[in-house]
């Protein structure tokens, strides 16, 4: 880049690479910077899925608006993101679940997202490897899947298509008043975007975000064994409280025809190590619901971190202890589906423009108790 | 070890032809045996046969007895066992 | 018949966990066993004697292999066939070992842990490599011993190592009408390597004995098959030296360049490995204390030099503070050997180039040349073409693409080997009482 860029974007994740995309489009000289390689971080270790989610009136609102951008860019995303329009099944144990099923379907209406209530029956005509005894579940049928790593390249081959470029393997050492330090690198721009997802405290002292470990397992090619993204109602309780751990039952079926199953949250800091206890846990919550993939062949561990925030919400805008520095991240287990509206969010408040939808909520400042040194 | 002179035979199905193999073989081996070169399809769908010959490869994947993906190469013939190739195993 | 650990066994707890009944294992276990150590073998086949001992129940070994195993199943260990060991961690009352057995879950509780896990073949992609009909060089070997039939078909063996020649003498046994065998490496790089098996007269005769077998057929240095033909399956293969290329029909292509050690389970329990094999020292001990790693899997050397570590590692196990001189002697000599064998066939530069932008190198995952070679490391190529993330986890590809584009293992994890979630969610060794302790010592009858 032969003048300075307008925006430095620090991290090519999902979200570091939306932001790159709306920028970029907005006319903006960007320059992402990735100490690996683009999508290789948290984005490489998440479920990839696409769903709306209703922890609270602002993550319902970010998750539909981003949804449904989702669902515009769908058919120009290349064949490797791997997009597959299979819904949601919110499922219920019982029947106080399935008031809470109803519940849902009221409130996601009110955003205008269609769900419908299926009963028993259509369950597990739905889903013949659910277990029998179900009350029920919410269809959302506006839910996808996509292949996060590719999915991050995509929006960065659209960035560069409006003349973003993309240096990986470069560490960011520090961020300065309007300037990036990478090494004996000093880049100077307008705006700094850091969106290193659970590393942004790394680079911006006192951001309070988190790391909060996952385990996934994926198994071998099984076409037809499911065919929506499958999750107990109890993931909302899993992902909204912050204790030690805990486990939630999510299936999903990849494009392949291979399963993947989830879901654990740990809060252990930067350990990768796989817990056995706690796959066991997450594994044996998953029989619970579908016992037939007690023999389905397991290829894979892994785990991965979220960026975790105290209010499950994300930070989107300026940052106000440096000048020119705004983050975008703190996802959690959202970020792949809320990356294309937080990067148009961050592109509209950037602008001066009017948001799609209200930003307060996710304003960095909200978190950053008194400005002043740090 | 005494070398056994005439090898007993027993009945599978394979591709719901009943056959007579030699027993102690592979299914592998066996399926190579009855002129078998397509074991499995490929993602991109490309006949496949064993490779490895000793469970590493997974080229060799059958199923047996309804269970998919199972390793041929590794699994010895026996009595009224069913095999099925060339499906998405 | 060596006692198998009973069908309804859940936890076994021993004093030495032996993996792998290869020579290596076997000669391990043997002599943990007969110096009063209680010792559990885990193979992933039905017989003991890994790939190089293969034979079919009942079926014919050779008479080192014949003793060896006699002598296992007199020696007091147990052993778990058809299992792998899927996961592997320390707690305080020594090594968990995960394995699976045939879809069952089996806990083993060890102090030690001796790794015999061996080698797999070193596949370079090249055109036409994933038809029916081509395998590899050690594949025809395992399915020619496992009842497989070659008689009557036109045979091509190409690729590297005297591994060749013993395949090619049991493929001409076995009726297979040899077309050639073709050998990478330059004549002058045998000619050499051969000139100084007089140092190792085991060797030497083992060769000889193989030259002579198959006489008829066409033996080439400096040559290799570039491409494999036909639709459905192989009819013919192309054999060039470089500068000239020339058709052979062919009903089987037996083709590997070299042997590749398994060091999976070895990294995951943290043991360094260097040029891809387990660093041990003289005692095969690794860098992670109470785990030895013998044979193939610490640097391919063959059979003989597997045995002789083997009896070093049991003895090792077996509190023996002395080993025999002759025993450090031989495994010297064998290693030798074993280096000068490595250096003549090494890979020669010109395999770079065989496999085109179409060839496919992830066969798990159908993944082509061109949509690799210009990542920056495995774990790039992973995350955005899925090569090597399926089934055979890496293993048949990895080390080929790591000869042709100079990367880097990637991390290794559980499970090791693709595992039913049945397996992998069990807590058998959670449940606290072993099912199954191994009570005898060395001489009694085993149970």
């Amino acid at each position: 880049m032969a003048r300075n860029p307008d925006a430095v974007v620090i991290g090519a994740g999902i979200v570091g690479a939306a932001c790159a995309d709306a920028l970029a489009r907005d006319g903006m000289r960007v320059l992402v910077l990735d100490e690996s390689f683009a999508g290789s971080g948290t984005t490489a270790a998440g479920m990839g899925h696409l769903v709306v989610m209703d922890d609270s009136p602002p993550q319902l609102a970010l998750t539909a608006y981003s949804t449904r951008l989702w669902e515009r860019l769908a058919h120009e995303l290349p064949q490797n993101v791997e997009h597959e329009p299979s819904g949601t099944l919110w499922v219920a144990e019982d029947d106080d679940q399935l008031g809470a099923v109803y519940e849902k379907q009221r409130v996601y209406a009110e955003h205008g997202v269609a769900a419908d209530v299926l009963s028993p029956a259509e369950v597990a005509r739905a889903e013949p490897y659910l277990r029998p005894g179900l009350a029920g579940a919410l269809h959302v049928p506006g839910d996808a899947v996509i292949y996060p790593p590719n999915g991050a390249r995509a929006l960065m081959a659209r960035a560069a298509g409006n003349g973003a470029s993309l240096r990986e393997g470069v560490r960011v050492d520090a961020i300065g008043a309007r300037e990036v330090i990478a090494g004996s690198e000093r880049i100077s721009c307008e705006y700094v975007i850091n969106a290193a997802g659970a590393q942004v405290p790394r680079l911006t002292p006192g951001v309070p975000i988190v790391p909060r470990k996952g385990h996934l397992v994926i198994t071998d090619r099984y076409p037809g064994f499911c065919h929506h993204q499958l999750v107990e109602l109890g993931y909302l309780t899993s992902a909204h409280t912050m204790t030690t751990e805990s486990v939630a039952f999510n299936v999903q079926p990849r494009a392949t025809g291979q399963l993947l199953i989830g879901s654990s949250r740990e809060l252990v800091g930067w350990d990768a190590s796989i817990n056995r206890a706690i796959v066991r846990k997450m594994l044996d919550r998953a029989l619970d619901f579908m016992p037939a993939l007690s023999s389905t062949s397991t290829i894979r561990t892994w785990t991965g971190f979220r960026p975790a925030t105290p209010d499950k919400l994300p930070l989107i805008g300026p940052w106000d202890a440096t000048p020119g520095l705004w983050i975008a991240a703190g996802h959690e287990g959202l970020g792949i589906t809320t990356s294309l509206g937080t990067g148009q969010l961050l592109a509209d408040l950037l602008a001066g423009r009017d948001t799609a939808i209200d930003a307060a909520p996710f304003s960095p400042a909200r978190l950053h108790a008194g400005v002043g040194a740090h | 070890m005494a070398h056994a002179a005439v090898r007993s035979e027993v009945n599978i199905t394979v591709n719901d032809k009943l056959v007579r193999v030699t027993a102690g073989t592979t299914v592998a081996s066996a399926l190579l045996n009855l002129g078998i070169s397509s074991f499995r399809h490929s993602v991109s769908g490309e006949p496949r046969a064993p490779l490895c010959g000793m469970g590493v490869c997974f080229e060799c994947r059958v199923t047996i007895d309804s269970r998919a993906h199972q390793r041929s190469c590794l699994v010895p013939v026996a009595e009224g066992m069913k095999v099925v190739t060339a499906s998405d195993a | 018949m060596t006692p198998h650990v009973s069908a309804d066994a859940e936890i076994v707890v021993v004093d030495v966990a032996v993996i792998g009944a290869g020579p290596g294992g076997i000669a391990a276990a043997t002599c943990a066993a007969e110096r009063g150590q209680r010792v559990v073998v885990v193979d992933r086949g039905l017989n003991a004697g890994g790939q190089i001992w293969r034979h079919v129940s009942g079926g014919h070994i050779p008479r080192v292999a014949e003793r060896w195993i006699a002598r296992f199943d007199r020696s007091g260990a147990k052993w778990i066939g058809g299992a792998s060991v899927v996961d592997a961690h320390c707690a305080a009352s020594g090594f968990v070992l995960l394995v699976d057995a045939s879809a069952r879950a089996i806990s083993i509780q060890a102090s030690s842990i001796i790794l015999a896990t061996g080698a797999r073949e070193l596949f370079i992609p090249f055109e036409g490599w994933t038809l029916p009909g081509v395998m590899g060089i050690g594949g025809a070997q395992a399915l020619l011993k496992s009842g497989a039939s070659f008689a009557g078909k036109r045979v091509v063996i190409a690729g590297s190592g005297p591994l060749m020649l013993p395949v090619a003498a049991a493929m001409s046994r076995a009726g297979a009408r040899l077309v050639l065998v073709a050998e990478q490496a330059s004549r002058s790089a045998v000619v050499r390597f051969a000139a100084t098996l007089w140092k190792t007269p085991s060797i030497l005769a083992q060769a000889a004995q193989y030259r002579v077998r198959f006489l008829s057929a066409s033996y080439s240095t400096g040559t290799w098959v570039s491409a494999a033909h036909g639709f459905g399956r192989l009819d013919s293969v192309t054999v060039t030296d470089g500068r000239r290329a020339r058709r052979e029909l062919a009903d089987f292509l037996c083709t590997g360049y070299g042997l590749v050690p398994n060091v999976e389970l070895a990294r995951l329990l943290g043991c360094d490995t260097r040029e891809g094999a387990i660093v041990v020292d003289a005692r095969q001990r690794t860098t992670v204390a109470r785990v030895l790693a013998v044979g193939e899997a610490t640097g391919i050397g063959g059979a003989p030099l597997a045995i002789t570590e083997g009896e070093i590692a049991g003895m090792t196990v077996g509190r023996e503070s002395n080993l025999p001189p002759a025993l450090a002697r031989r495994r010297a000599v064998l290693k030798t050997a074993a280096r000068r064998m490595l250096d003549a066939f090494a890979p020669r530069v010109e395999l770079r180039s065989l496999p085109k932008a179409h060839t496919i190198v992830c066969r798990c995952e159908d993944v082509s040349y061109e949509a690799v070679r210009d990542a920056a490391c495995a774990r790039q190529a992973k995350l955005y073409t899925r090569a090597g993330m399926g089934p055979c986890q890496g293993r048949t590809c990895m080390p080929g693409l790591e000869f042709l584009l100079a990367w880097q293992p990637d991390t290794v994890r559980s499970p090791l080997e693709p595992t039913p979630v049945s397996v992998l969610s069990s807590d058998v060794a959670e449940s606290g009482t072993p099912t199954y302790s191994i009570n005898t010592s060395a001489g009694e009858a085993c149970q």
